[in-house]
């Protein structure tokens, strides 16, 4: 066994990038040996991911649109978990988000077309809160964990929604179970017009305004949980609630506020994916990026530093991995999805395997430069 | 007399769909009265539905399906413990890396294996088990209320029925009658009183481990050998989750924690007898909202669950020796 | 000669950077009682601990009865005829007495005849040495003085020969220490061997016929107990001559502060653990509490600092009614009316110890400017203040950005008394203030209370230290099962007076 460092003396450069950096490596290391038993060629599958999200303008577009869907959630899932709660919820609560969008939008879309964003935005917001705040209400006030609930409203969102898109809001004209189309004066500018500004052409892609939403919402959450007394409050009742409760900061408001605020940001999925891409409800829109939120979360060490390029280096699987699965026939996307379990245990439940080592290679090592 | 062939019916389903429930509430029992949390029981149990599907497809016999998954969820549940026993890593989100981890792998080898949908081939009757008919069945049948109760209700069962409702008593004497249980319990409750009394607290937890794997792998098998005859995509549908809210709802003890599954399994086979039915007054209710019922009803039943003082003392709690 | 019991040669163990024993040699021989004192932090209990067989020692090696021994885990000790009675038990609250004791001795899968037999031996060592326990009956049932016989028995039951006792008296009434001292003394007359772990000097004093110190990891020194005396064993463990009694004055009363009127306060389970309490806190005035842990101290601070509701009965605050049973000021209001509370246990209440130390300074008063503006933090201002303070508190290292868990215990209680402190509350609850601390800091602390006092501020002291409560208060409550069944004034009483309230029985 390795003995304990004097934490006070390992740099945070270590802790925060040398370990993660070699979690990820062992986690993608476990995922070339799965893609080996599927009967494909890891190495030849890295090629493709690498030529599939940097290889030409389009693929690169297509990387950064899913790095917008995994920035919504993986800090969703990181605001819940500052307050120790495991919001495992965001695909339900994004799936209901999509759906405060296309009401909101749909319904204003006679306002000036900046206002309908405005409003759209708080409708995704509000609506993925919403559906955060029953569980959140119960972990609270009950202590029913979130863990279970979570994952309840997300088949009861699913069903909820595919009742909604085959009986209510379908659009009655087609057969398939999604909305009417929104008004095309409301929908996102994308990448495509920016691109066609400088004269460059493509021939489609998802990227829209929302990656720049996802930005703003990186910043949005640093500040909230690290520069107000909100996320100081969240903190103290996430680390300790007994605490927090002796300094008047009341867990029942936090965790609520917490799980709203994060319902609410895997809700702005439903920008991107309505506003930005597809322009009305389809069945099954969040399609895992809410479960990939939570990779992102633990990978990024639950910082918006750490999530913008947890969810870039997600956005390039997801966009390599789906070259991948054209080239290789063996190789669907439910392998990366595996990749995604692989990387919450390397970086999450298994964060410590090699940390102590690690870390007192580099204090050993600083201590004999110290010394010359 | 058109409804009590409709209530035979009816019990006999509940049986039949609450014995994944009660596999996995079982094994959720070992693992979190010994401390550890385990949100895992659904990615383990779409495991052994995997491998038991490959496992008897290759090898041509359910039993050794049944082992080779055996094997799967044992080795899950020492990740498990790897994780969160050895290196104290955050148990619920090594549970979490599992269930994800497992639907991803499980249909990608599948399609990987067998082609693009994600199944795997369907088992031919060699292959998988067969309903189980109980003798003197044809005999018994016309006997008044002794012939449904036998012939229809507790006749015809695959295997795993059976083993279920075996295995909830087995499980109370084997925790409140054994020296294995006393310490099964105390480890859950106060580790250090069993580190002192010279009990290793990691062997313990990781025996309790053990059985959990065990326990599950029956309750995945029973899902792809058993009432179907083979794997598919998600196959689990977030029994391992309503599994645990029985196990919370039945306040960690087995006999009230097989009430509850079975509360589970007669809310899951109403909600099919339901669908399509037309209800006086009601109408016909849409099959999505028949169908998110007992989800519905996990979360009711969580939140009329009081009294957080009842679950092991330190569940959730790595060991760590005091200094 | 006859080889020493149990002799340790040349230990040492580390923990990462911190030694907690440096070589240690100790000689216990049979048949005695034999005392270890040191301050908190001197490295006795991770000594009884490599004893006990929990940790390994670096180096160094174990004999009993002049017969090395390799301790790999308890059950070599338990084997080796060591019985350990931790500081916290190690009992499973809700089993039986019985249950706790058979835990990994039940020498049989399915409980059937070894269980029997195992009960009717109790039963005949309970006899034997008078323990009067009833092997049936629910851990938390039970006082903590029945828990702590359990516990003895626990470790007769296996066989033991030497019997450790880490700090067996911080939780008993005088009344139960005596009762202790009795049950100690038969186990040596039957050729028992006693290790006793304490920083009391009292019971050293009292019981012991050899005793070791140790300070800093090691130890500094062996005697006969009848060769010594407490101001040596003192200057002994700490190093340098102490002062075992503070100067202070006479106090200077004010006017009425704190006033609390026929208050009664359930703990979560309902149970109603504060039975209609009076009293009142004078401004200039250390009032002190007294009582066996457990009988209702916990809730009444809680109740007075506003984490928990009143069941019936009023608080005031300055005349201002503040608590009542359908209204209660939550602790920030509290705060902004003058009152500050340094809580009982100040890891699991008083710090977030993954917080850093700024954020810890500022815990509770966050919300308040200069900390923050417009509930937005400002980091500038709250670290200046955090270096200020650190500094006039002595707390070490001065480093705000640092982890709180890196700071030692006395540290940490600096960074609370520290926040608590400084706005010089009108009113302030402490609960135990020293435990856990070392003396320098006890002193340190002791002094800024009384400062407090002549500054003007009302103060509660809840303590299960006697002689704190003693040292420092003006006039003292005894607190037994939730009533106050005394009041003191300090000049007039005794431990023993005092004791004997803590016990109910007076």
């Amino acid at each position: 066994m390795v003995a304990a460092v004097d934490k006070s003396r390992v740099p945070w450069w270590v802790s925060n990038l040398i370990v993660p950096l070699v979690n990820l490596i062992l986690a993608l290391l476990v995922s070339a040996l799965f893609i080996f038993i599927a009967g494909e060629n890891p190495v030849q599958a890295v090629k493709l991911i690498i030529y599939g999200s940097f290889g030409y303008l389009d693929g690169f577009a297509y990387t950064l649109y899913y790095t917008t869907n995994f920035v919504f959630t993986g800090l969703a899932f990181a605001v819940a978990f500052h307050c120790r709660l495991f919001n495992i919820g965001g695909e339900g609560q994004a799936y209901i988000g999509g759906l405060g969008v296309f009401l909101v939008a749909i319904n204003v879309s006679f306002l000036p077309v900046p206002i309908v964003w405005l409003l759209a935005i708080a409708g995704a917001f509000i609506f993925g809160a919403a559906w955060a705040f029953i569980p959140a209400y119960l972990q609270a006030k009950r202590g029913s964990h979130v863990v279970i609930t979570t994952i309840m409203f997300n088949f009861i969102a699913s069903s909820l929604m595919v009742f909604l898109l085959v009986d209510v809001i379908r659009d009655m004209k087609q057969m398939g179970p999604h909305t009417v189309a929104l008004p095309k004066e409301i929908w996102f500018p994308t990448f495509k017009e920016f691109a066609a500004l400088f004269g460059v052409k493509i021939r489609y892609s998802p990227l829209n305004v929302s990656f720049l939403l996802a930005i703003a919402a990186s910043f949005f959450v640093w500040f909230l949980v690290w520069k107000t007394k909100w996320g100081y409050e969240m903190r103290a009742v996430g680390h300790n609630m007994q605490a927090a409760i002796y300094a008047g900061i009341s867990p029942y408001k936090n965790i609520i506020i917490a799980m709203c605020i994060s319902g609410g940001l895997a809700g702005l999925l439903g920008i991107n994916e309505i506003l930005g891409v597809h322009h009305k409800i389809v069945a099954g829109f969040p399609a895992g990026y809410g479960f990939t939120g939570i990779a992102v979360a633990l990978m990024g060490r639950n910082h918006p530093i750490g999530i913008f390029p947890a969810a870039f280096l997600f956005g390039i699987l997801y966009q390599g991995g789906s070259e991948v699965t054209f080239d290789m026939p063996n190789i669907t996307r439910y392998m990366f999805v595996a990749v995604q379990g692989v990387i919450i245990l390397f970086s999450g439940a298994l964060e410590n395997l090699f940390r102590p080592q690690i870390e007192s290679f580099f204090v050993n090592k600083l201590n004999m430069k110290r010394e010359i | 007399m058109e409804i009590l062939p409709d209530i035979a019916s009816l019990i006999n389903s509940t049986l039949r769909i609450s014995t994944p429930l009660i596999f996995a509430a079982m094994a959720g029992l070992f693992a979190e009265r010994s401390g550890v949390i385990d949100f895992g029981l659904e990615g383990k149990m779409l495991a052994a539905a995997f491998v038991a599907a490959v496992g008897s497809y290759y090898f041509g016999s359910p039993w050794l399906g049944l082992i080779l998954a055996i094997i799967a969820c044992v080795s899950l549940s020492m990740l498990h413990g790897f994780a969160s026993v050895t290196h104290k890593g955050d148990q619920v989100v090594s549970c979490v890396a599992i269930n994800i981890l497992m639907i991803g792998l499980t249909t990608a080898l599948a399609a990987a294996w067998f082609g693009q949908a994600g199944l795997t081939p369907t088992l031919t009757d060699e292959q998988r088990f067969l309903e189980i008919t109980l003798p003197f069945t044809d005999v018994l049948r016309d006997v008044p209320v002794v012939g449904i109760i036998y012939s229809d209700i507790l006749s015809g069962h695959y295997i795993f029925v059976y083993l279920a409702y075996l295995c909830v008593p087995i499980v109370f004497w084997i925790v409140f009658k054994t020296s294995f249980g006393l310490r099964l319990r105390a480890v859950g409750e106060n580790p250090s009183a069993v580190d002192t009394a010279g009990i290793n607290v990691f062997t313990m937890r990781y025996k309790a481990l053990m059985i959990n794997g065990v326990l599950i792998a029956f309750a995945g098998a029973h899902l792809s050998t058993a009432v179907n005859a083979n794997f598919f995509r998600e196959m689990s549908a977030g029994r391992g989750y309503l599994a645990l809210a029985a196990l919370i709802f039945g306040k960690w003890h087995p006999k009230t924690a097989l009430i509850a599954c079975l509360l589970f399994g007669f809310t899951d086979a109403l909600q099919i007898r339901l669908q399509g039915v037309e209800l006086p007054a009601i109408g016909t209710i849409p099959v999505q909202l028949i169908q998110a019922i007992p989800y519905v009803l996990t979360v009711v039943l969580l939140a009329g669950f009081v009294g957080k003082a009842i679950a092991p003392n330190a569940i959730g709690q790595p060991y760590v020796k005091e200094r | 000669m006859v080889s020493p019991i149990l002799e340790l040669k040349d230990i040492n163990k580390s923990f990462g950077h911190v030694q907690a024993n440096k070589n240690i040699n100790l000689k216990i021989n049979k048949g005695t009682i034999h005392g270890i004192i040191g301050e908190n932090g001197a490295g006795k209990s991770t000594l009884m601990s490599i004893v006990y067989g929990l940790y390994q020692a670096d180096s160094g090696s174990i004999s009993i009865s002049g017969k090395e021994i390799k301790l790999r885990s308890p059950r070599d000790s338990i084997e080796s005829g060591i019985g350990m009675v931790h500081q916290h038990f190690m009992l499973v609250e809700n089993f039986t007495v019985l249950e706790n004791i058979v835990l990994g001795f039940e020498g049989e899968f399915v409980f059937g005849q070894k269980l029997k037999k195992a009960k009717e031996d109790l039963k005949n060592l309970c006899d034997t040495y008078k323990l009067n326990i009833d092997l049936d009956s629910v851990i938390s049932d039970l006082s903590v003085g029945f828990r702590q016989r359990v516990e003895i028995l626990k470790s007769l039951y296996r066989g033991a020969e030497i019997f450790i006792l880490d700090e067996p008296t911080g939780v008993l009434t005088p009344q139960e220490v005596d009762e202790l001292f009795k049950i100690l003394r038969s186990l040596k007359e039957e050729g028992k061997t006693i290790v006793l772990i304490t920083h009391k000097l009292n019971e050293i004093m009292d019981l012991t016929s050899e005793v070791s110190v140790m300070r800093q990891g090691e130890v500094v020194g062996h005697t006969k107990t009848t060769d010594t005396d407490k101001e040596k064993l003192a200057e002994m463990m700490v190093g340098r001559s102490v002062l075992l009694r503070l100067n202070k004055s006479e106090a200077k009363l004010g006017d009425v502060m704190f006033k609390v009127k026929n208050l009664s306060v359930k703990d979560d389970l309902d149970v109603t653990r504060v039975k209609n309490v009076n009293f009142e806190i004078r401004s200039g005035e250390i009032l002190g509490l007294a009582g066996v842990t457990g009988n209702g101290q916990t809730e009444l601070l809680e109740a007075l600092s506003g984490i928990r509701k009143v069941e019936s009965g009023e608080i005031y605050l300055n005349d201002e009614k503040i608590s009542d049973k359908d209204n209660l000021l939550d602790p920030r209001e509290l705060k902004e009316k003058g009152l500050a509370h340094v809580p009982e246990d100040r890891q699991r209440m008083g710090l977030v110890t993954d917080f850093k130390a700024y954020e810890n300074l500022i815990f509770g008063y966050h919300d308040q400017e200069p900390y923050s503006k417009s509930s937005i933090l400002r980091d500038g201002d709250i670290l200046s203040f955090s270096r200020k303070v650190m500094e006039e508190y002595d707390v070490r290292p001065i480093s705000p950005q640092l982890i709180t868990s890196n700071f030692s215990g006395g540290n940490q209680q600096k960074i609370i008394l520290s926040r608590e402190l400084n706005e010089n509350p009108k009113i302030l609850l402490v609960g135990q203030p020293t435990r856990g601390v070392d003396i320098g800091a006890i002193e340190f602390i002791h002094q800024r209370l009384i400062d407090m006092r002549d500054k003007g501020a009302a103060i509660l002291l809840v303590s299960v230290e006697l002689d704190e409560v003693l040292s420092l208060s003006d006039r003292i409550l005894v607190m037994f099962d939730g009533n106050i069944v005394g009041e003191r004034v300090n000049k007039d009483v005794t431990d023993r007076d005092l004791g004997l309230l803590m016990a109910g029985v007076a």
